[in-house]
């Protein structure tokens, strides 16, 4: 046997590792450069919260008594603790759209990174992976951020309360279906804005966040029902302050947020592969 | 002794997008520590087949061994040993000079300690030294080219691609980078380059495709071509873009051929001053005129019957 190292055998040793820790490597890039915008990423972080819990919690919760919705065991239910979680899993889908439209654009047409990582042995897949994992971190940053502050608001009445910040986190995710869309556009023609006024805002009006969805007229019940920020809401609620329905609805809620973040996670990986690889 | 196994081989390389033909079924090979150029216009196929060749563009048919490995099966083995610089700077404009270098050796899975020095030896011979804390839109062209080129060689790459490494730089910048791109040629690496800038073609590369349409048209090192497509002089006369035609049909016979551009007669012969003297004595009368050495732009004229930059 030759001792020779073929150009061949060099290679394969040298693809070993990026191989085994290409998403990590992107990781690791996105949070290098998160320290140009850390100023931003902390006061909103904190800032978001405070107003929001703030406004709607101690402001607008002083003229509610009542009317929202079951309580736990306990039988009391403040307005305060009624919107915390839903306003937890807001700011979670927020910053999570945020990286799902102009995190993903700006790597493929705005500052085409993605396009330099592939040229190194990073896959597609390694590149939307890592990706994904920088936009769990930051929605981690907001949520656990939002539960502090809602915790020193006294918004949440159970210690099983802290898993909101795991429902806001699969909220983020199962509106990842976004950063697929974000994946096929070439052409910016204002989409985000569209899809900002279009969907997220109104879907944030008519998701029982701010009132429960049952006191909607049914005819617009649907869209609650279909709504990933619904279904996280009501997710944190049952921590926070529940069990207020059948565990079984419960368990098909994070299926249902789950098969969506899978489901996004997966076509982006497959709007990338082609987008890259042409 | 036997020659060294070739790092790249094609074979009838073709890329289709839709009905559209990008790469028409070229095939060359380049030998270890080559330099190896692709001369064509703007539109060729360069570009497609330097993807196809980073191992990024899946081909559509024909063959492709880069380093003896087939990029369909083991694009990653391939880019861990390659270094890319393409033609659209992609440097990361969040990150500083050196963070880009630095984020860029991890993804070959480098060490964080090992990449320090390394970046700092990289910025030094890219010239950045001094702007290794700056942002990246903060530097000129010619810098971030070399920035890029920098980042590509952080993995010590077998072979380094470059897509129109000096498009769109000033002459001082391109002569900066001219000396870096030796350098490493001289250190061995194999260079693979596109270029519709004839003078870089022959700067740089030991042997070169010329590429038209996504074919291959002739293949040699430049001088070679040269000898072979084109006389070793060129006499350029112009008489105005409205006469130019009717001038050259009076003096089809000069040289050894007369090719007629919109702004300028060509007439290629072997000593271009004495084609001028007998043009004048003729009664003739150039505008301006200029006897010059035969170059690529000539070949390419001969082999396509067009300008490499239109």
């Amino acid at each position: 046997m030759s001792a020779v190292v073929t150009a061949a055998e060099e290679a394969v040793a040298a693809g070993r590792l990026p191989r085994r820790l290409g998403s990590w490597f992107v990781f690791e890039h996105h949070v290098r450069a998160m320290r140009a915008y850390r100023w931003t990423v902390i006061t909103t972080a904190i800032g978001t919260p405070l107003a929001y819990l703030f406004a709607f919690g101690v402001g607008l919760g002083t003229l509610i008594s009542g009317n929202v919705g079951p309580a736990g065991p306990s039988g009391q239910l403040t307005y305060l603790e009624f919107v915390a979680p839903a306003l937890l899993a807001t700011a979670g889908m927020l910053v999570a759209s945020e990286e799902w439209m102009f995190g993903i654009l700006l790597g493929f047409k705005w500052n085409p990174y993605f396009t330099g990582m592939h040229a190194t042995p990073l896959s597609p897949r390694q590149i939307i992976t890592g990706k994904f994992l920088h936009a769990g971190l930051r929605m981690l940053i907001v949520c656990v951020t939002y539960f502090v502050v809602m915790a020193a608001f006294g918004a949440v009445p159970s210690a099983w309360g802290v898993l909101t910040i795991a429902c806001g986190l699969l909220c983020g995710y199962a509106f990842s279906p976004i950063a697929a869309y974000s994946a096929s556009i070439t052409d910016d023609k204002g989409q985000f804005a569209i899809l900002n006024r279009v969907v997220l805002l109104p879907l944030s009006l008519f998701s029982g966040t701010l009132f429960p969805l049952s006191t909607l007229p049914i005819a617009v019940q649907w869209l609650g029902w279909i709504s990933p920020l619904w279904h996280a809401s009501e997710l944190g609620r049952q921590f926070s302050y529940g069990p207020t329905e059948p565990i079984w609805v419960t368990a098909l809620r994070v299926l249902y947020l789950l098969a969506l973040a899978v489901l996004g996670w997966a076509l982006t990986v497959r709007v990338a592969t082609r987008r890259l690889t042409r | 002794m036997t020659s060294p196994a070739p790092v790249i081989v094609a074979t009838d390389l073709v890329k289709r997008y839709g009905d559209f033909t990008a790469v028409d079924g070229i095939s060359f090979e380049v030998a270890p520590g080559e330099s190896f150029g692709l001369l064509g216009p703007n539109g060729a196929g360069k570009s497609t087949t330097m993807r196809m060749l980073g191992a990024v563009s899946t081909r559509t048919s024909g063959g492709l061994q880069i380093l003896g490995l087939d990029p369909d099966r083991n694009g990653p083995d391939i880019r861990a040993r390659l270094g890319v610089v393409p033609q659209q700077d992609n440097l990361d404009t969040e990150l500083r000079v050196r963070d880009n270098i630095v984020v860029y050796g991890r993804y070959f899975g480098l060490k964080h300690r090992e990449l320090g020095p390394k970046a700092d030896a990289l910025l030094e011979f890219a010239q950045l030294t001094d702007k290794a804390k700056a942002k990246v839109d903060e530097l000129s062209g010619g810098m971030k080219r070399r920035l890029t080129i920098a980042r590509a060689l952080v993995n010590d790459p077998r072979i380094l691609l470059l897509d129109e490494p000096t498009t769109g730089l000033d002459p001082q910048a391109r002569h900066i980078l001219w000396d870096r791109l030796f350098r490493l040629k001289e250190q061995g690496t194999t260079l693979v380059l596109t270029t519709h800038y004839m003078d870089e073609a022959e700067q740089l590369a030991d042997r070169l495709v010329v590429v038209d349409k996504g074919a291959i048209m002739a293949e040699g090192a430049p001088a070679s071509l040269i000898r072979e497509h084109s006389s070793r002089e060129v006499l350029e006369v112009r008489f105005g873009s409205d006469r130019n035609v009717e001038v050259a049909e009076r003096i089809r016979g000069a040289g050894e051929r007369v090719e007629v551009l919109p702004d300028r007669i060509l007439i290629y012969a072997e000593d271009g001053e004495r084609e001028l003297v007998q043009l004048t004595d003729a009664g003739f009368a150039p505008i301006t005129s200029l006897v010059r050495r035969a170059s690529l732009e000539d070949v390419f004229l001969r082999l396509t019957g067009r300008t490499l930059i239109e």
